[in-house]
C-alpha cells in the first residue's frame, strides 16, 4: 500500500510530516492488532480478531450491528479495553496510554458537540486542554481553529453555536476538531449514519478528499457496505466478533471467501445444492459446474443477479419457475423459485424479454462460488 | 358551553365541560388568590407611594427585608454547591443505600416548618447535640444569623438536588469521551464540559431554593433570636405589625417580598428561555 | 479462536471503561461529603424530634399527646385537611380538564397562577386573608354585622389552607393530562358515553396515579402548614390551634419534651408521605409528572 502523498499546500501547516522526529506524538502512524478479544460478561463482542493497518490508510469496518466493528473501534481510541490482546501505534504498545495521550481522533455519529461552545471554541478544545508547556496561545489557537474551519470550507460560521448548524455542518466542524489536535490516528464511528441521504453522499465524496490531503491512517465503522466500498482503501467485513475477510473493495466483492461475505456486499441468491462425483447437484440433477477440490456433501451455491445468463443449452442447467419479475433500472430483476425446495433466486435480464409467470428458464451462472455445508454457521 | 366568560375556544371541541371546568377553575382562583393578593396591593396602596417608600425602607423594615435576603442567599449558595454532589453522587454513583439516600433528599418538602424549626433549635441551641461541639469553639449558631442560615439551607436543600438530577441523568456520555479523546483529563471534563451544560439547571434549583428561603418563617422563627435589627426575619416582621393592627404597614412588607419573590421568578424564566435559544430545543 | 481457547478467559480480569468517571479516591470523596452533608442537615434534625419527644420517657410521650388540647389540635389538623384537600382535588381536576382538554388563550397565565403559592410566603398567604376578613379588614364590618367569623376560626384557617396547597394537585395532573391528550375521550364520546360517564370511567383511571401522588403531598403540606394557619388562627388553646401550632405553643412555654412528642407525630407523617411517594414514584413513573418536570 503506498503511502498517500500529502498535499502540504492545502493541509494547515501542523507539522503533520511524515518523519518528523520533532513531533513525534503527532506521527501518522500505522496500527496492528494482534489477537484482540473482548468480553462483556460472558458475551464475546470480539472473538480475538487480528488486523494491520498501514500508515496513511483509510479501512473501513463493515458489518452488520453487533459484529464488534465499534468495540473494536473504541478499542482503538481507548475508550474501551480488551480483555486480551495487542494493540500498537507503530510497533508501540498503545495499550498502556490513557485516551488523552494517545491522541487519537474520534468522530463520532451524533457529532458529540459542545453545545455550549461556539463552533471556533470546539475546534479549539483540544488545544486549549492541553498541558501548560504544550499549550498554544490563545492567539495562535484562534489561528489554528480558523484555518481548519476554512479547511472543511465553513469559513464564516466560527461564532456560530452547534444548535445553529445543519447536521452536515455539524460533522464537518467535528472534523475540525478532531484535526485540530493533530492525531496519529483518525476513528470515524458510522460518521454520517445521522444524516440523510443527500448529504451523507456528499459528506463521503468530502471524506475522500480530506483523506487525500491529509494522509491520516483513518478507520472508519459503517454497516453501510455502499459506503465502504466506495471510501475505503480496504475493507474489513466483520461478522459477530469476527473477521470474515479483508481486501480491497475489488477483492470482498468479487471473491468474498465466505458465505456471510458473499451475502453481505452486493446482492446474492443461494442455493442448497450437492457435491459429488465431481459435480454440483441440484436436488437429483447434474449441474454441469465443476465440484472443484471442495468435500462431497451439501453446500451452498452463491451467485449474483447480474452474473447470469439463459442457458443456451439447457442440458445440466439450473431451472427456476418464474414467481414474479419487476422492471430494475435498465433490465428486468425475476424471482425464481428453483428446485424441490422451491428456492428463491433473483436473477437479472434484459428488460426487452417477454416473460410470463410460472413459465420456466434455464440459466447459468457465469460467476459464482461454493461454499461446502459446514460453513454455513457463518450465514446470516 | 365554548365561550363561558367570553374566553373563546382557539378549535372547537367534542368534550364537554369546557365552561363548567374553566369556570369553576377561574372562580376559585379569584376568590381564593387574586381577589386576597389585591387586598393586599390595595391596602399597601393606601400608603401611597411614599408612604410605602418610608415603610419598606423603614430602618427595621429594610434590616428585616435584608436578612432575610442575604440569609436565603448565603443558604441557596451552599446548596447550590452542595446540591450539586449530591445530584451528581446520587445519578453518577452506585453504592449501598444510595436509593434510600435519594428519597430522604425530599425530607425538607414533606417535614412540616414548625418541626423542622424546633428540631434544628435543639440541634444548635448551645446545649445541643452540635451546638454543644460549636459553643467551645466560640462558634454560636441557635439564635444567631448563622442559625437562620442553617435552617434555609435545611429548606432549599432539595431544590437544586431535583433541579440538576434530571439534567445530569440525560447528559450524553459521548461527550465526555469526546472530550477525553481531544486530551482533556477528569477535572478539565468536568469543569469545561458537563459544568456549563449544567450550568442552567444549577441556576434554577438557586433561585427556587432562593425564592422559597426569603419567604421561610417557620423553620427559621425557632432558631432565629428574632431580635429586631439582628436576627428578625420580614416575615416576622409583618406578623408584628399585624398584631399591632398596622394593616396597611404589613401590607406594605407584604408587597415588597411579593416583588422579591417575583423578580426571582422572572429570573427563572429568563434563565431557561436563554437557555433554550442557546442551547437550541435538542 | 475457537470458544474453548476463549473459556479460561472468562474468568480473566475486565476492566470496565473508566473514561467517563472519576478516579475511585475521588468518588469515595465525593459520596462522603454528599452523605455528611445530608446527615448533618437532614437526619440529625430528624432524628432529634424524636429522641427529644421520648427524652422525658414514653409515659410523658403519651401524656402529651392525649392531652385535651393536643387532642384537639389533631382534630382541627384533620378537619382542616380533610375539608382542603377534597376542595384542592376538585379544583385540580377542573384546572387540569381545561387545561388540557382545550386549547384556549391565556394558558400560560392560568398556569402561572396555578403555580402562584409557590412563590409567596406563607405568613403572606395568612396575611392576606387577614386583610380581607379581618376585624380591620375590607370585609370586617359586613362580617362583623353578619356575625360571621372567618378569621381566628375555622373558615379562616381552611382558606389559608387552601391557598397554600392547591397547586400540589393541579401540578400533577395539568402534565400528564397534556401528555395523554384528548384521544381517549374522543373516543369514548363517539361511543356514546356521556361528558360526566367519560370522565369517571376514562379519564380518571388514567390519571389515578399521579392524582394519588398529589394528594399525598397536598395533604401532607395541609397538615403540616404553619405560617399561613399561624397569621389567621389567633392561637386560641383548644379550638384554633392546628398541630403545627400546638406545637409552637408548647415549645413558647418551655414544655420541650411535649412538644417534641406532639411534633414526632408529625415527623411520623412525613416519613410516611415519603415512603408513598417513593413507592408511587418507583411503581409509576411514567404516570407522574414529578419525574417529567421541567
Amino acid at each position: 500500500m503506498d503511502a498517500r502523498v500529502i498535499n502540504e499546500v492545502n493541509y494547515p501547516a501542523a507539522g503533520l510530516v511524515r518523519g518528523d522526529a520533532a513531533s513525534q506524538r503527532n506521527r501518522i502512524v500505522d496500527v496492528s492488532v494482534e489477537n484482540v478479544v473482548r468480553l462483556f460478561g460472558a458475551t464475546p463482542a470480539l472473538h480475538g480478531v487480528s488486523l494491520d493497518i498501514a500508515a496513511g490508510e483509510l479501512v473501513a469496518l463493515l458489518g452488520p450491528s453487533g459484529s464488534g466493528k465499534t468495540t473494536l473501534l473504541r478499542i482503538l481510541a481507548g475508550l474501551d479495553v480488551p480483555t486480551s490482546g495487542r494493540v500498537l501505534f507503530d510497533r508501540e504498545d498503545a495499550l498502556k496510554l490513557t485516551v488523552q495521550e494517545r491522541n487519537v481522533g474520534l468522530v463520532f455519529q451524533n457529532y458529540a458537540l459542545f453545545r455550549h461552545m461556539t463552533v471556533l471554541e470546539n475546534i479549539g478544545f483540544g488545544l486549549r486542554v492541553r498541558p501548560r508547556d504544550h499549550r498554544p496561545s490563545r492567539k495562535e489557537t484562534r489561528r489554528r481553529a480558523l484555518e481548519l474551519l476554512d479547511f472543511v470550507q465553513l469559513s464564516g460560521l466560527e461564532k456560530r453555536y452547534p444548535s445553529q448548524l445543519s447536521g452536515g455542518q455539524r460533522q464537518r466542524v467535528a472534523f475540525a476538531r478532531a484535526l485540530a489536535i493533530e492525531p496519529r490516528l483518525l476513528l470515524l464511528d458510522e460518521p454520517f449514519g445521522a444524516l440523510d441521504a443527500k448529504v451523507r453522499r456528499e459528506l463521503r465524496r468530502w471524506l475522500r478528499e480530506i483523506h487525500d490531503k491529509t494522509g491520516h491512517t483513518t478507520v472508519f465503522v459503517t454497516h453501510d457496505q455502499e459506503e465502504a466500498l466506495e471510501l475505503a482503501d480496504r475493507v474489513v467485513v466483520m461478522s459477530e466478533g469476527r473477521i470474515e475477510q479483508i481486501g480491497t473493495p475489488d477483492e470482498v466483492y468479487d471473491q468474498p471467501n465466505s458465505p456471510f461475505v458473499f451475502s453481505f456486499i452486493g446482492e446474492s441468491s443461494s442455493l442448497p445444492v450437492r457435491l459429488e462425483q465431481g459435480k454440483v447437484w441440484l436436488d437429483s440433477r447434474p449441474i454441469d459446474l465443476p465440484q472443484g477440490n471442495l468435500p462431497n456433501g451439501p453446500a451452498q451455491l452463491f451467485l449474483r443477479p447480474h452474473d447470469v445468463e439463459i442457458a443456451a443449452d439447457p442440458e445440466q442447467a439450473l431451472w427456476g419457475t418464474i414467481s414474479a419479475h419487476r422492471r430494475h433500472g435498465g433490465a428486468r430483476r425475476v424471482e425464481l423459485s428453483v428446485g424441490e425446495k422451491g428456492s428463491r433466486v433473483e436473477i437479472e435480464l434484459p428488460a426487452d424479454l417477454r416473460l410470463e409467470l410460472a413459465r420456466e428458464i434455464a440459466f447459468r451462472p457465469r460467476r459464482y462460488r461454493l461454499f461446502p455445508a459446514t460453513t454455513q454457521a457463518a450465514l446470516s | 358551553m365554548a365561550g363561558a366568560r367570553g374566553l373563546a375556544l382557539k378549535r372547537p371541541s367534542v368534550i364537554p365541560g369546557f365552561g363548567l371546568a374553566l369556570g369553576f377553575t377561574l372562580t376559585y382562583l379569584s376568590l381564593i388568590v387574586l381577589i386576597p393578593l389585591a387586598a393586599l396591593v390595595l391596602k399597601s396602596a393606601t400608603l401611597g407611594f411614599s408612604g410605602f417608600w418610608e415603610v419598606v425602607t423603614g430602618a427595621r423594615t429594610l434590616a428585616a427585608l435584608e436578612l432575610s435576603f442575604f440569609t436565603s442567599l448565603a443558604a441557596a449558595a451552599v446548596n447550590a454547591v452542595f446540591g450539586v454532589i449530591i445530584a451528581w453522587v446520587l445519578i453518577r454513583y452506585r453504592f449501598p443505600g444510595r436509593r434510600l439516600l435519594d428519597a430522604f433528599v425530599d425530607l425538607p418538602f414533606a417535614l412540616p416548618t414548625a418541626v423542622a424549626g424546633i428540631a434544628l433549635t435543639a440541634l444548635y441551641a448551645p446545649n445541643g447535640w452540635i451546638g454543644s461541639l460549636l459553643d467551645p469553639l466560640g462558634v454560636k449558631v441557635a439564635y444567631t444569623r448563622l442559625g437562620i442560615a442553617v435552617a434555609l439551607i435545611f429548606i432549599g436543600l432539595p431544590f437544586v438536588v431535583r433541579t440538576v438530577q434530571p439534567v445530569l441523568e440525560e447528559f450524553d456520555r459521548e461527550l465526555e469521551e469526546a472530550a477525553a479523546t481531544l486530551g482533556a483529563n477528569r477535572r478539565q471534563t468536568v469543569f469545561r464540559v458537563m459544568l456549563p451544560t449544567l450550568m442552567p439547571a444549577i441556576l434554577t434549583g438557586f433561585a427556587l431554593a432562593l425564592a422559597r428561603a426569603v419567604g421561610e418563617y417557620g423553620s427559621v422563627i425557632f432558631i432565629a433570636g428574632n431580635m429586631p435589627f439582628y436576627s428578625e426575619i420580614a416575615p416576622l416582621l409583618i406578623i408584628i405589625r399585624l398584631e399591632e393592627f398596622g394593616y396597611a404597614q404589613a401590607a406594605a412588607i407584604g408587597t415588597a417580598m411579593l416583588l422579591i419573590s417575583f423578580g426571582l421568578l422572572l429570573f427563572v424564566h429568563l434563565v431557561q428561555a436563554w437557555q433554550r435559544r442557546r442551547f437550541g430545543h435538542d | 479462536m475457537t470458544d474453548a481457547a476463549i473459556a479460561p478467559l472468562l474468568v480473566s480480569q475486565q476492566r470496565g471503561t473508566t473514561v467517563t468517571t472519576e478516579r475511585w479516591p475521588v468518588r469515595v470523596a465525593l459520596i462522603a461529603v454528599a452523605v455528611a452533608f445530608l446527615v448533618l442537615f437532614l437526619l440529625f434534625p430528624l432524628a432529634a424530634v424524636f429522641v427529644e419527644a421520648l427524652r422525658a420517657g414514653l409515659g410523658a410521650y403519651v401524656a402529651a399527646i392525649t392531652e385535651p388540647d393536643a387532642l384537639a389540635a389533631i382534630k382541627l389538623t384533620l378537619l382542616v385537611a380533610a375539608i382542603a384537600v377534597p376542595s384542592n382535588i376538585v379544583f385540580g381536576l377542573a384546572a387540569s380538564w381545561a387545561i388540557a382538554k382545550f386549547e384556549f388563550p391565556g394558558k400560560s397565565v392560568l398556569n402561572t397562577l396555578i403555580d402562584l403559592p409557590f412563590s409567596v410566603s406563607p405568613v403572606i398567604s395568612g396575611l392576606i386573608y387577614v386583610l380581607l376578613f379581618g376585624a380591620q379588614g375590607y370585609l370586617g364590618p359586613f362580617l362583623k354585622s353578619e356575625n360571621i367569623q372567618i378569621i381566628f376560626a375555622l373558615p379562616g384557617i381552611v382558606l389559608a389552607t387552601i391557598f397554600v396547597t392547591f397547586p400540589f394537585v393541579a401540578r400533577e395532573l395539568v402534565p400528564l393530562m397534556q401528555e395523554q391528550g384528548t384521544q381517549d375521550e374522543e373516543a369514548a364520546l363517539s361511543l356514546g358515553a356521556s361528558g360526566w360517564k367519560t370522565f369517571f370511567k376514562v379519564t380518571l383511571p388514567n390519571i389515578r396515579w399521579a392524582l394519588l401522588y398529589g394528594v399525598v403531598l397536598c395533604n401532607a403540606r395541609a397538615m403540616g402548614e404553619f405560617g399561613a394557619v399561624s397569621v389567621v388562627s389567633g392561637h386560641i388553646r383548644g379550638k384554633t390551634n392546628t398541630m403545627p401550632l400546638h406545637v409552637e405553643i408548647l415549645y413558647n412555654e418551655y414544655n420541650f419534651a411535649a412538644a417534641f412528642a406532639v411534633a414526632s407525630l408529625l415527623a411520623l407523617l412525613a416519613l410516611i408521605t415519603l415512603v408513598i411517594k417513593v413507592a408511587l414514584e418507583w411503581r409509576y413513573a411514567d404516570q407522574i409528572a414529578a419525574s417529567r418536570r421541567h
